[in-house]
């Protein structure tokens, strides 16, 4: 019997992938940007997994509106990634420290 | 009273949608044409703001101290926020001198701004409307955001139009005067709370408070206007400022802004806070004493003229905030008197120095000399303003002196003592450099090349002088106007107000 | 009714003429020339001179007069006003100086006639009568003291007439500075006067005067001091400001930078025994301090007698007649002490004429010399300039107290009437001023010997000028408007004491207008006592010592400045110290510009360059900025840049807040 537990932990293990992604990733963009669409996918795990279980559609549709702005926002940060790449003839991230104080 | 119904509205309001109409006139930099038409605007707005001013004092009745031209409307219902305006004796004769003063200061930007001239006067009229708001406001909240708000327009021509350093100076008046009036937005929030949920400032004055709280009222109020007066320590950022200030810019802040400080200490320190007031009088007595003997040595030695007119200053607005803690009729007016005499004379003495500059681009007493010989219709006025400066009887300059000094020996001899040494040391620091400046064979060339000043400046010149000797010939009417209010204030602070 | 109309509009005429005169030659002396100038001036004079007259015959009809113009102010439910006081005292006042002021003015034609100043010049000495009327004519210590400044600010302007020259502007500074020290006690003593009296008023504070006599304030933890010894001290400091006695005398000498008529009007004629008026109007208040009396006769005295000292040994004939005014000054203000009120306002005025006579005697000799001041390089002018001759040594006799010269009676009197005081410090003052007399016809007559007669040494002192050289070298008497003021000073100064030393000091001309406590200060009643009728005492003034040291003064300037002029020099050198202590003039200008001056300035940038620049500003407002700032910067150390680092940042924080909420 799949119990919510499981669910759980696939989310949970998603988004400890999500996160690895982030950290020990110095090279690429688009893998911090698919990093986060993966957070985005764990948390949209939980979601329906509560929902389902809970008997409560509100869930459900909160991951509608996630999927939405996340590829929104995908779309955002991959146009940034082109203008990027186009500046900077790179999108190696250890060469992107402009924020640095 | 019914028919008089905005005019404090129009005072504050007009001018500002006078500064908002030449703004939107202004165009970019460089964009000429039409800047005539921009001064004339701003006159036009300025001087009507004048006009609308004057029934205040025409229409004032001398013989009560309540609040007149009351205005009452809400503003944030959710918090009891009035939009409440009025004036009393106290306040009155600041409305119209500052709406006077608004009018000389368009005038003297006249042809001397050339970059940028639709936003140097709009800032002028703004900030002109919002110290009128500052001193006909009845409501805290509502001082508040227009103490606050006339901040921003003298921050831009400090900034925008000010001398080399302006940068620097427009930043240390900023914060200097903002950190302490967050303080105040303190105070004025606990005084909501204990008089259950009123921002109303009349009601704050009957408000029973504890010593302690007293206290910390008094030192939070105390930051807030202490800095403006400004009083000693908390000064140096007025000499930058005036220093940087374009010529207008110095003239509104000696001649109003600094008045703001010292309006306060008598709308909200002493009436709210009487016990408090009376315990802390040391405190302030001291700090004022050391304006005019401290301040008035440091003025003696300064090589620049404004920075010295901006000493001067301090020392005399040590002679208001003396007077106001005298806590007699003779000291609190003496005060009045000379804020609105050192309306006139510092500012007068700030356009003076702003003819010079405009001539020789030098504010260096050492760059003169000999300035009689070329320009004798300017050194005769200035020579006036000097005098006034020194505090010569027959000029305003004497009148709020004498009277704080009056004041100061029913309290304590000493006190007299220090404060008339002012005597001395306003006469020689003003003197002195005027002898450095204008007197004396012509130093150079740049001297010997300058013209006599013109129909313009002589008009502003001159208005201010047949103030400055009207006042200090006959003073009486303005003491009259702020007699009634002045008794009544007395009567309040002698009366504490301790919780039981 | 209509009567006493018409007086008070006269009243107001006589200070109104000259001021209107002043606003014409000033603000419309381009407009009307210099004609103009100096008639609406000299007319405007002359009408205050002429309405003075009048009141002063009204007032010998015993018209006196008190009342107010308008409220000058209002504070607390102290009215202060501005009005007149009309009695004989006043009135005697407003007679000398409105008839010294036309004299001048009309002399000034003359003396400034090529200078290019004219109208500014012709506009200020109105001023100045105006003001020098409105403190006299005063009914209350506000417009005195309004009066007292505004003096001070024309004198201020004249003595900086000529603002090219360094000397001049330095010299006005001076004076407006010392004479603000004054005016800072005089203040003071206003202020306690108000405090103390309620009222500003004359009438009202003298009649509350002896109610307060005994009244002490203690200003020192501890000490209680005489009220009215403070107050009539303080108030005193002003006229010793006002009135250049010892030890704020400095600005006077120095004053003669300024054109010579307002010398003669200003500095030495009236404004500068404003001082002595002024205390011979509070007489009420100084009868009840024998403290501030003996004070006020000592300060006198050292005026009297060392500032004569200096007078010996300058050569500027300007400052010759300076210090002799400083000394004169003394002699008056040690009537006061003495209680004599009335004998040094009889001074005041014979002075006032004989001294504006001898000034403008010497702007006489200095125009024919072409402005050349040294008295060196003069000698034997008497053949060339027979008119200033003439009423040159007629000043001078007046000044040195010849028997019935006006000076005689004035001087004579001073001396009696200190010597039958008994106030501490008055065997002092007897001896200053009686030496003084011999110290006194020393320098007037080597000043006179020295112009006038002996070899003439100004032929090769016009060699050194540049623009004298290729002219007339004959000095020649001066034109009428110069040398008819000098005739009509003479006069009075030859005859008035005659006249007047009756009434004046015998009797009780001054009526209420003075206060005397005789049975305290008996000085009056025995020289009312000891008077005969003024020529019975010149003839007994004969057999008196004053006399005889007088003798004796000129006899020594005649015999070292005319038989052995060789001596002076070699009495120089001999005293060697003595000479330089003089030569400094004690060295108060030396320790003023160090001490006040410079320490002063000293303290001024210290606390300027440590107090503002170093504590405040440097420490606490730059300081607090520059703390900011380092904190900042420390805390940009985390702010890496890098993504990651933020994320991981985020993640740490996500964990700490969670362990938080679950623990606690």
């Amino acid at each position: 019997m799949i119990t919510v537990n499981h669910y759980l932990i696939l989310g949970s293990l998603l988004f400890a992938i999500s996160i690895m992604g982030l950290f020990l990733n110095r090279k690429n963009l688009v893998v911090i940007l698919m990093a986060i669409e993966l957070m985005l996918l764990a948390v949209n795990m939980n979601f329906i997994a509560f929902s389902h279980y809970l008997n409560d559609l509100s869930g459900q549709v909160f991951v509608f509106f996630i999927l939405t702005v996340a590829a929104a926002e995908s779309a955002i940060g991959l146009a940034i990634l082109v203008l990027l790449f186009r500046n900077m003839r790179s999108i190696h991230v250890d060469d992107m420290d402009t924020l640095k104080g | 009273m019914f028919e008089s119904i905005g005019i404090l509205s129009l005072t504050i309001w007009l001018p500002i949608v006078a500064g908002l109409l030449v703004l939107a006139t202004g165009g970019k930099d460089g964009a000429s044409g039409g800047v005539d038409g921009q001064r004339t605007l701003a006159l036009l707005g300025a001087a009507l703001g004048f006009i609308v001013s004057l029934p205040l004092w025409t229409g004032f009745d001398s013989t009560t101290a309540a609040m007149q031209f009351v205005e009452y409307a809400d503003w944030i219902p959710l918090f009891n926020v009035h939009y409440a305006l009025g004036v009393d004796g106290i306040s009155m004769p600041f409305v119209v001198l500052n709406s006077f003063i608004t009018v000389l200061v368009v005038l003297a930007g006249w042809a001397v701004i050339k970059t940028k001239v639709a936003q140097y006067m709009a800032a002028f009229l703004i900030q002109s409307g919002l110290i009128n708001g500052v001193f006909a406001s009845l409501d805290g909240v509502l001082f508040y955001v227009f103490f606050e708000a006339m901040l921003i327009p003298l921050y831009l021509i400090i900034g925008i139009w000010g001398g080399p350093n302006r940068v620097y100076a427009a930043i240390k008046f900023f914060l200097y005067t903002l950190l302490g009036s967050l303080l105040m937005l303190v105070a004025m929030l606990y005084l909501f709370f204990v008089s259950g949920g009123s921002f109303d400032i009349l009601v704050w004055h009957k408000v029973p408070l504890a010593m302690g709280a007293q206290m910390l009222l008094f030192v939070a109020f105390f930051f807030a206007f202490a800095v403006k007066v400004p009083m000693w320590p908390v000064h140096t950022w007025l000499p930058d400022a005036h220093v940087e200030a374009p010529t207008g810019g110095s003239v509104v802040l000696a001649a109003i802004t600094l008045k703001v400080g010292a309006y306060g200490f008598l709308r909200f320190t002493l009436p709210i806070l009487p016990d408090a007031s009376h315990e802390l009088s040391w405190l302030i007595i001291t700090l004022s004493l050391i304006a005019v003997v401290y301040i008035g040595l440091v003025a003696l030695v300064q090589t620049d003229m404004k920075k010295l007119i901006a000493y001067s200053s301090i020392a005399h607005m040590g002679f208001v905030t003396l007077g106001f803690f005298m806590f007699n009729s003779w000291g609190v007016e003496g005060g009045l008197v000379q804020m609105i005499s050192h309306g006139f004379i510092s500012g007068a003495l700030f356009l003076c120095i702003g003819v010079l500059y405009d001539r020789m681009h030098s504010r260096n007493i050492a760059d003169y000399g000999g300035v009689a010989n070329t320009m004798p219709r300017f050194a005769a006025l200035f020579m006036f303003f000097a005098m006034a400066n020194a505090g010569l009887p027959a000029t305003s300059g004497f009148v709020g002196e004498f009277m704080v000094i009056l004041g100061a020996i029913q309290v304590n001899f000493w006190y007299a003592f220090l404060a008339a040494l002012t005597l001395i040391f306003g006469a020689a620091y003003t003197l002195w450099m005027y002898k450095r400046v204008v007197f004396g064979p012509v130093a150079n060339d740049r001297v010997a090349a300058l013209t006599d000043i013109d129909a313009r400046e002589f008009l502003i010149l001159a208005t201010l002088a047949v103030c400055v000797l009207a006042m200090g010939v006959y003073p009486f009417p303005v003491t009259e106007v702020m007699h009634v209010s002045v008794s009544n204030l007395l009567e309040h602070v002698a009366h504490s107000k301790l919780l039981p | 009714m209509d009567l006493l109309m018409d007086m008070q509009s006269l009243y107001l005429l006589v200070p109104m003429a000259p001021l209107v005169g002043a606003i014409l030659a000033g603000f419309f002396g381009k407009a009307i020339g210099r004609r103009g100038a100096h008639t609406v001036t000299i007319l405007g004079v002359l009408v205050a001179f002429l309405a003075s007259v009048v009141i002063f015959q009204d007032v010998l009809a015993g018209n006196t007069y008190n009342g107010s113009v308008y409220t000058w102010l209002a504070a607390g439910d102290v009215r202060l006003e501005i009005g007149f006081l009309i009695d004989r005292l006043t009135v005697l006042m407003m007679l000398v100086v409105t008839f010294v002021s036309l004299m001048v003015h009309i002399y000034t034609v003359g003396y400034m006639a090529e200078d290019p100043g004219y109208q500014r010049f012709f506009s200020y000495i109105s001023l100045f009568t105006f003001s020098m009327l409105m403190l006299v004519m005063s009914n209350n210590f506000l417009q005195l003291f309004f009066g007292w400044e505004a003096v001070g600010l024309v004198s201020y302007l004249l003595i900086g007439f000529w603002f090219t020259r360094e000397t001049a502007i330095y010299a006005n500074l001076k004076a407006f500075l010392v004479n603000r020290v004054g005016d800072f006690g005089f203040l003071l003593g206003i202020g306690l006067v108000l405090a103390h009296f309620g009222s500003l008023d004359y009438a009202t504070v003298f009649d509350r005067a002896p109610d307060l006599a005994n009244n002490t304030i203690s200003i020192i933890d501890g000490q209680t001091w005489s009220l009215m010894t403070l107050i009539c001290i303080l108030l005193f400091i002003g006229a010793m400001g006002k009135s250049a006695q010892f030890p704020l005398h400095v600005w006077l000498p120095d004053s003669m930078e300024g054109p010579t008529p307002i010398s003669a009007l200003i500095h030495a004629a009236t404004m500068v025994t404003a001082g002595i008026f002024m205390v011979a109007r509070m007489s009420p208040l100084f009868e009840l301090s024998d403290t501030a009396l003996s004070f006020v006769m000592v300060i006198g005295a050292i005026t009297a007698l060392f500032m004569g000292f200096l007078g010996i040994i300058q050569n500027d004939i300007k400052r010759v007649v300076a210090y002799s005014t400083l000394s004169q000054l003394g002699y008056m203000t040690v009537a006061l002490g003495a209680s004599a009120y009335s004998v040094a306002i009889f001074h005041l005025m014979t002075h006032a004429f004989f001294k504006a006579l001898l000034f403008l005697a010497a702007g006489s000799v200095i125009i024919a010399m072409h402005h050349n001041q040294d008295i060196r390089k003069m000698g034997g002018l008497r053949k060339y300039l027979p008119i200033t001759w003439i009423t040159s040594l007629i000043g001078s006799l007046a000044l040195i107290g010849t028997p019935f010269f006006s000076g005689f009676y004035s001087k004579d009197s001073i001396i009696e009437a200190v010597h039958a005081s008994h106030l501490a410090g008055s065997g002092f003052a007897y001896f200053a001023v009686t030496a003084g007399v011999f110290v006194t016809a020393f320098y007037s007559f080597r000043m006179y010997f020295l112009v006038f007669h002996g070899k003439e040494r100004f032929h090769n002192a016009h060699h050194d000028h540049d623009h004298a050289q290729g002219q007339d070298h004959t000095p020649h008497e001066t034109p009428w408007v110069v040398t008819l003021p000098l005739v009509l000073l003479a006069i009075p100064s030859l005859l008035i004491g005659y006249f007047t030393m009756g009434p004046l000091v015998a009797g009780d001309w001054f009526g209420h207008a003075i206060y005397v406590n005789l049975t305290a200060h008996p000085a009056m009643v025995e020289l009312a006592q000891g008077f005969h009728g003024a020529t019975a005492m010149a003839l007994h003034g004969l057999t008196l010592l004053p006399f005889w040291l007088a003798v004796g003064g000129v006899a020594t300037a005649y015999y070292l400045y005319l038989v052995r002029p060789d001596l002076p020099q070699v009495i120089r050198q001999r005293s060697g110290l003595i000479y330089t202590i003089l030569d400094e003039k004690y060295g108060f200008d030396r320790f003023n510009d160090w001490f006040f001056a410079g320490g002063s300035r000293l303290i001024g940038s210290r606390l300027w360059r440590w107090g503002d620049a170093a504590l405040i500003d440097g420490l606490v407002v730059n300081g607090s900025a520059r703390v900011v700032g380092w904190v900042a910067a420390q805390v940009r150390q985390l702010q890496s840049g890098y993504l990651y680092h933020y994320a991981f940042a985020m993640i740490v924080g996500v964990a700490l807040l969670a362990t938080a909420f679950v623990h606690f």
